[in-house]
């Protein structure tokens, strides 16, 4: 049985008519091609999927389309302005918060909400805030420092 | 995931009738329990019904005495309400060390409620402040509503719609967690109300349960030396990779300590 849904996706329009299965993180990377949204574990455990639904950070494998129905999705690719990267892309990108890469869009996703509701989040915060998000190159540090470093651009 | 049939109702009316017309589909709240057990085909229920456009049943609000929260309302809403943290902070906290931020931002009150799994933090709350669950059909007390393990008293068709917090003088809760899936091994909620005391215990056991024997020595004296010397027996405890049942056992004492200690500090 196919569900038509419609929602926004980094502030375009965006529909299809989907098997209720699908979860958001397919829908975004088999059908709208963004790709910069990953699959990690795949057990809502990891947090590369994250995205923003509605102002929140969730993740997206452990999500159905259909519950996102109407909604405001931003992914990874919907942060950057002008060409320029949002001011917490390159604050990773400044404190080498990433090696591999793959979980940074998942990283950046969640840091961006965490600081919009801390905008002057404490390093145990930040810890606390990145739970959700597992990296299995740096250990952690360079990333709480680019959030840190974030969190303060943000503000500029 | 096996196939299913998806209805988005925006009424709890509308919802119902759904669930009276499926009476194997599933209600859907935040799905943070469900989703996974659907792609692990742990559940397979033939419809769901998504609960999520029911605005009526988000929202938290103080009323003669009582703190009543919505049952769609999320964990990120509880952690972060003003209203919770003036009338019981320790359920704000609570709540905000539920699974990570992401886990907070879509799951719910009524949805863990009524997945009541064995190691879910709100059990021990709403058992341990004695809430009262209203459902759509009637209102059940938190002493019977965990029957056992991921058993509610919840019958077919029936939906929480909001839960009943009774405010009390002092309370807290403190989880000994697995660092990975930040699921209690153990956890223990105490309250000091109009003259009772309540201590439930989640992780531990089948499901979340009072431990009566500290109740009674914490009703005489509300101090973690009252309760150093009980403990609760290891039989019928859980034991499995993260924690054997007589370590759990042995935790209860400390974790039950701890939280009086919490309670008293007003942390």
């Amino acid at each position: 049985m196919g569900i038509a849904v419609s929602m926004t996706v980094n502030g375009k329009a965006a529909g299809a008519d989907i098997d209720p299965r699908t979860l958001l993180v397919h829908f975004l990377r088999d059908q709208l091609r963004l790709t910069g949204t990953h699959v990690g574990c795949d057990t809502g455990q990891c947090g590369a999927c994250t995205v923003h639904v509605n102002g929140r950070a969730v993740k997206a494998c452990n999500i159905l389309t259909v519950q996102a129905q109407g909604a405001e999705v931003v992914t990874i690719e919907g942060i950057s302005r002008d060409g320029e990267l949002h001011p917490m892309q390159s604050a990773f990108r400044d404190h080498h918060g990433l090696q591999c890469g793959f979980c940074t869009p998942g990283m950046v996703m969640n840091a961006i909400e965490l600081v919009q509701n801390h905008p002057d989040p404490s390093e145990d915060t930040v810890r606390a805030g990145l739970e959700g998000n597992f990296c299995r190159c740096t250990g952690y540090h360079n990333i709480v420092k680019a959030v840190l470093a974030g969190a303060a651009a943000m503000k500029r | 995931m096996r196939a299913f049939d998806y209805h988005r109702p925006a009424t709890l009316k509308e919802a119902l009738s759904l669930l009276r017309k499926n009476q194997d589909a599933r209600p859907l709240a935040g799905g943070q329990s469900l989703i996974p057990a659907l792609k692990l085909r742990l559940a397979g229920p033939p419809a769901l019904v998504d609960l999520g456009a029911i605005e009526e049943l988000r929202g938290i609000r103080i009323d003669s005495g009582t703190l009543a929260i919505g049952a769609l309302t999320r964990h990120s809403e509880v952690a972060s309400s003003r209203d919770v943290a003036m009338s019981i902070p320790a359920l704000a906290r609570l709540a905000d060390g539920i699974g990570d931020r992401q886990v907070r931002n879509l799951g719910t009150l009524g949805g863990a409620l009524a997945n009541n799994d064995p190691a879910a933090d709100y059990p021990a709350a709403v058992l341990g402040l004695g809430a009262t669950i209203t459902t759509n059909k009637r209102a059940i007390a938190a002493d019977k509503f965990f029957t056992g393990l991921y058993e509610t008293a919840l019958r077919p068709g029936e939906i929480i719609t909001s839960v009943a917090f009774p405010l009390p003088k002092r309370a807290a809760y403190v989880k000994f967690r697995n660092p990975a899936s930040r699921f209690a091994i153990v956890g223990v909620f105490v309250s000091e109300g109009a003259g009772t005391v309540r201590v439930a215990v989640t992780g531990a056991a089948n499901c979340a349960f009072r431990a009566r024997a500290m109740e009674k020595k914490l009703a005489s004296g509300f101090t973690p030396e009252a309760i150093a010397r009980i403990k609760v027996p290891p039989d019928g405890l859980n034991s499995d990779l993260h924690a054997s049942a007589e370590y759990r056992a042995h935790l209860i004492t400390v974790i039950a300590q701890r939280a009086v200690a919490a309670a008293l500090a007003g942390k």
